[in-house]
């Protein structure tokens, strides 16, 4: 232990993994105050756990710095500043959705004194306990420097989504779909841990950095030019994490899974879970590639392409599948959380252009994309945890005709995004796009780029009807009976994140500059492990 | 002074869509119409100022604020953009004006999505930078779709949802191949930038099949805005359910977006592509005229076959355009002027008599000349300018364009090499012909003959109506709001009829620098027969994906 602690890597590891320790004390906090007799404490659940988070965003402005990263030994050092500060940001948002919503109906019996205090039946506790608990662990993705911390932090953002799935309401359907989700949430993990194992054994260590070190030796690699064990090891990883991001071939559950969660629980599992995927792939694809490397094959220097051919046709066709299962599933809906299943699988085939598109360009993308999918879909989902019907949640499309006329602001926030998730601009939504669009044209990518524009176009039909059916519609008898819930802390993370759809364009270029430092190191990263000379030579140099 | 003016188009709308949505509803119509007044005496000043009437330059020429991601804010505009922007500022007053007697509900949103179209339509015309443009391009789709799909007629939802959908697939291609022309450039010059100036530089640069694939994915979105013939369907529909006010709109500017598009951005940037595609494209040109002016012959409904003369009028336009020569361009742009100008005139007086008539069927209507001679007076005049009778201004820009397109033959002896030449004036100018049947009979069912009137339905206001709805005050003839909007429009036309000539010398610098690169390529055109080799342009895939050769 005392050698682990004075070693200054150990120690930078630490002191990067500051918020997710931070979030963890909170989640303990949090599930004590829950079971809390006094109610006041209770109802301070959701207005702690967003204190840790706010707490967690300031710590991690302070810890993460380029020679701790660079200490650290992390692949992708500064990762971790922009991607923890937009986890922690939207966490806030989705707080704001959740709060209220979990265990209404029980606190309510509670007030009235139709029902005694019983610390077995209170949930919120647990599910904000949970909730920090996912968030730290998608945050711990981003500061990983080997496949176990890999491993251990994607299952401790998944484990947690089960449960808040299972309790975000009373009933079966959302226990079928947590049992669903739970299941194939196993495969997935299995999937990509028998991955990281064929890693292993393909490079003999788990250090990712050591081990893009070793992939460009000559004795890790066949006579090919490609490391086949490590290939199939990264490809099985790939599709493992598909799963996070509910990409095709692994996306069949998301349907289901967001049918039967609540509104609030399915927002959350609209964005944690796929930024999850998308860090993990961020950490994991620069392992096999890098720009401009060059690698010894019999004798002679060859310049390698961003991602060995089989990882990125993997991923290609994973991306173009994932965008047209996506928008096509997605226009057979009429519920409007299946519709946004599909299209947030839609959404995560246009992330993995930014990723095939290269580390830096690229990923610079997919980090900005994500701000504004993020806000987006929050602002959607809000809006749903902002209704009730018979206070059960409002699924279907016909539950929002003409929803302008009863709940204005409600019906133009739920357009406003929807227009934004069409990629008009001069909404957030379309200068994702454009990032996105730019750096792949600029990797090559082309085919991918039209792809993604027939499908963008082919989503404007769905989005459509979410903007023409609130604002257009007439409203009938079934909507007559849907009412705003009480609480008005959904409908205000709505108005928040409608409003910055229209507003973060104006920070674009600042934005935009906060996504790109997170991949600026990667080029003056040593490839050999650090020593501190190095460190702190690179740490001066910025 | 310049900047400050164009600065001024754009924001004064934007501030008049926020006055009025906090505004109570009464006042929403007078903010507009003052507000549209107001932009349209900036444009004025705006053109009183504009130095390049002779040069074909842009100005103001300042360089923009860069916003990230290479996008620069920067308005400036050649001529012809000048000449849109009057255009647009010019129809939208009479569009408001218009408007107050046919819309009663939800008005404040009908007014506030008017503003925020006039500001994209005057970014259109004002951008310097792709994204810009594309973004003031797009945008205008989302006003337009709610005013379609509120304000519209029975079939509004459709028609509006294809009216969207339509142009969105369209121009998400343009989109790609603008950032497709910026990622090429900047992985060339090392620096993001969207310049429309510096890409068009570069892009004329690129490799004939890249310039090839590149101009097909230009002309993707430009092609069904304009439209062009076998996309065109999206558009007899929208302006059939569309309110009066966005009818007018629609003709008179929306539709010139794509030909503005194709002029600012299409031809400059790939000329090989433009030279390579130049007869396809020409030949749909010919074909919508002559198709859709066949199809306005069987029409019913007054309003579509308004509608789809726009279309076949459009076709004139385009192949002036794409005759390549300052001439047919030139007569182009006049044409895009002139065909905003009486089609918009001829939308808003079949908005008329729908508010008295509550119909747009011809075999209902008839001999209204005996009822409503004033009315009657301005749809024979409009009718007249839009098929192109000389001495109104409908003739210049079909003449020129017919021209442009006759002497564009191979070893011209007019001076002015081209790929087209007389057999598709020829062709196409028995879209002349056919558009004089079509508008003659027209007006012979709507204006002459004996009265017709829909069954038991008299004209609003007029004393002897049974049981008929009199809250809206019309007379039976033209109310002084509704001639004083029609005068202005009739004057324009008169005058641009009887003096074309400021405008022709005004816009023959722009369209020359536009064309500038054209007659080198058109000259190895016709001596080689093709720019790009055809084995080589098999598959799309493989011309756009090649890296750039610096990044090799």
């Amino acid at each position: 232990m005392t050698i682990l602690a004075s070693s200054p890597s150990m120690s930078a590891k630490l002191a990067l993994i500051a918020p997710e320790i931070l979030l963890l004390a909170g989640a303990v906090l949090v599930a004590v105050l829950g079971l809390s007799r006094n109610a006041s404490l209770r109802r301070a659940v959701p207005l702690v756990t967003g204190l840790f988070l706010v707490g967690s965003i300031v710590v991690s402005a302070i810890v993460t710095t380029p020679e701790r990263s660079v200490q650290a030994g992390l692949l992708m050092p500064m990762l971790g500043g922009y991607a923890k500060a937009l986890i922690a940001s939207i966490g806030l948002l989705l707080v704001m959705v959740a709060g209220p919503s979990i265990d209404r109906r029980l606190e309510e019996a509670f007030d009235s004194g139709r029902a005694a205090f019983d610390p077995i039946r209170v949930m919120r506790g647990e599910f904000f306990s949970f909730f920090l608990l996912s968030i730290a662990g998608t945050m711990l993705i981003a500061t990983t420097s080997d496949l176990i911390w890999l491993f251990l932090a994607l299952e401790l953002a998944s484990l947690p989504t089960y449960v808040m799935v299972a309790v975000s309401r009373g009933t079966r359907r959302a226990q079928e779909a947590a049992v669903k989700y739970f299941f194939l949430g196993a495969l997935s993990a299995a999937t990509f841990l028998y991955g990281f194992s064929l890693l292993y054994g393909a490079t003999g260590t788990l250090e990712l950095q050591e081990m893009a070190a070793r992939l460009t030796q000559a004795e890790y690699i066949d006579a090919s030019g490609v490391p086949t064990l490590a290939m199939l090891g990264a490809v099985l990883a790939i599709l493992g994490i598909a799963f996070k991001l509910a990409a095709v071939p692994m996306h069949f559950y998301a349907a289901d899974v967001y049918e039967g969660a609540s509104a609030s629980t399915t927002a959350f599992l609209g964005f944690m879970p796929k930024i999850a995927g998308v860090l993990a792939l961020m950490v994991l694809l620069p392992v096999f590639g890098d720009v401009g490397r060059t690698i010894l094959v019999e004798g002679q220097s060859v310049t390698m392409p961003w991602l060995p051919a089989p990882i990125a046709a993997v991923l290609w066709m994973v991306a173009v599948l994932t965008m047209t299962l996506g928008n096509v599933g997605a226009l057979l809906q009429r519920n409007v959380k299946r519709m946004l299943a599909y299209s947030s699988i839609a959404q995560s085939g246009y992330l993995m252009i930014g990723l095939l598109s290269g580390p830096e360009a690229g990923f610079n993308a997919v980090l900005f994309y994500l701000l504004g999918y993020g806000v987006t879909n929050t602002a959607m989902f809000a809006v749903l945890a902002s209704l009730e019907r018979n206070g059960e949640d409002v699924e279907t499309l016909d539950d929002l005709a003409g929803l302008r006329t009863r709940h204005p602001v409600l019906a133009w926030m739920l357009a406003a995004s929807a227009i934004s998730l069409i990629g008009m601009p001069p909404l957030i939504g379309f200068f994702g796009k454009l990032a996105l669009f730019s750096s792949a044209f600029e990797a090559g990518q082309s085919t991918l780029v039209i792809v993604a524009a027939v499908n963008s176009a082919i989503s404007a039909f769905y989005y459509l009807q979410l903007v023409a059916v609130p604002m257009l519609g007439q409203p009938n008898a079934r909507t007559e009976t849907v009412q705003a819930v009480p609480s008005a802390w959904p409908r205000l993370a709505a108005i928040v994140c409608g409003v910055g759809v229209i507003l973060l364009p104006l920070g674009l270029d600042r934005l935009i500059r906060a996504a790109s430092t997170s991949t600026e190191q990667l080029a003056q990263t040593p490839v050999s492990p650090t020593d501190d000379a190095q460190a702190s030579a690179t740490g001066a140099a910025r | 002074m310049l900047s400050t003016l164009s600065t001024l188009l754009l924001i004064l709308p934007l501030l008049a869509a926020g006055a009025i949505a906090l505004a109570p509803e009464r006042l929403s119509k007078w903010i507009a119409t003052f507000a549209t007044l107001g932009v349209f005496a900036v444009s004025l000043a705006f053109a009183w100022g504009f130095p390049g009437w002779t040069d074909g330059s842009i100005a103001p020429a300042d360089a923009g604020i860069p916003i990230g991601l290479g996008i620069q804010l920067s308005l400036g505009a050649d001529a012809v953009g000048v000449m849109l922007i009057l255009l647009t500022t010019f129809l939208m007053p009479l569009a408001m004006i218009g408007s107050f007697t046919a819309v009663k509900e939800r008005l404040r949103e009908y007014y506030g999505w008017f503003m925020l179209l006039e500001a994209a339509m005057l970014g259109v015309f004002l951008a310097k930078d792709a994204i810009v443009f594309y973004t003031a391009y797009e945008f205008t789709l989302v006003p337009m779709y709610f005013l379609i799909a509120i304000y519209g007629g029975a079939d509004r939802r459709p028609a509006s949802i294809k009216f969207f959908l339509y142009t969105f697939f369209g121009s998400m291609l343009t989109l790609a191949g603008v950032i497709y022309i910026a990622a090429q450039n900047a992985m060339a010059a090392g620096e993001w930038t969207f310049d429309l100036a510096r890409l068009a530089e570069f892009a004329s640069s690129m490799s004939p099949e890249r310039q090839f694939w590149v101009f097909i994915l230009l002309m993707a979105g430009f092609a069904v805005k304009v439209p062009l013939f076998p996309w065109h369907t999206w558009l007899p529909l929208a302006h059939d359910q569309a309110p009066t006010a966005g009818s007018v709109i629609l003709a008179g500017t929306l539709l010139k977006l794509g030909t503005y598009g194709v002029y600012r951005i299409a031809l400059p940037s790939a000329p090989i592509g433009g030279v390579e595609l130049n007869q396809l494209l020409a030949v749909l040109c010919i074909l919508g005229i002559v198709v859709t002016a066949l199809i306005c012959w069987v029409q019913h409904d007054v309003k579509k076959l308004v509608a789809y003369s726009s279309v076949s009028h459009l076709g004139f336009c385009m192949l002036g355009l794409f005759s390549l020569n300052s001439i047919g361009a030139t007569g182009s742009v006049m044409y895009m002027i002139n065909h905003g100008l009486s089609t918009g005139a001829l939308f808003l007086c079949i908005g008329m008599i729908y508010e008295r008539y509550h119909t747009k069927d011809m075999d209902q209507l008839g001999g209204l000349f005996r009822r409503m001679p004033v009315w009657s007076f301005f749809m024979v005049f409009f009718t007249f300018a839009s098929l192109g009778l000389p001495g109104l201004n409908g003739f210049i820009g079909e003449f020129l364009c017919l021209m442009g397109c006759f002497i564009a033959e191979p070893n011209s002896v007019a001076g002015y090499p081209g790929i087209l030449g007389p057999w598709y004036a020829v062709v196409a100018g028995s879209g002349l012909v056919l558009a004089a049947m079509y508008l003659l009979i027209m007006l012979g069912k709507l204006v002459w003959g004996p009265l017709k009137e829909p069954h038991g339905a008299e004209p609003h206001g007029h004393g002897h109506g049974h049981g008929h709805d009199h809250a809206d005050g019309l007379p039976t003839d033209l109310s002084a709001r509704e001639i004083g909007i029609l005068i202005p429009l009739a004057v324009v036309c008169l005058a641009i009829g009887l003096y074309p000539k400021p405008m022709l010398e005004a816009i023959a610098p722009s369209v020359e620098k536009t064309l500038a690169a054209y007659p080198k390529h058109v000259e190895k055109y016709v001596r080689d027969g093709s720019l790009v080799k055809p084995a080589e342009s098999k598959d799309p895939t493989v011309a756009l994906a090649q890296p750039a050769d610096s990044i090799k």
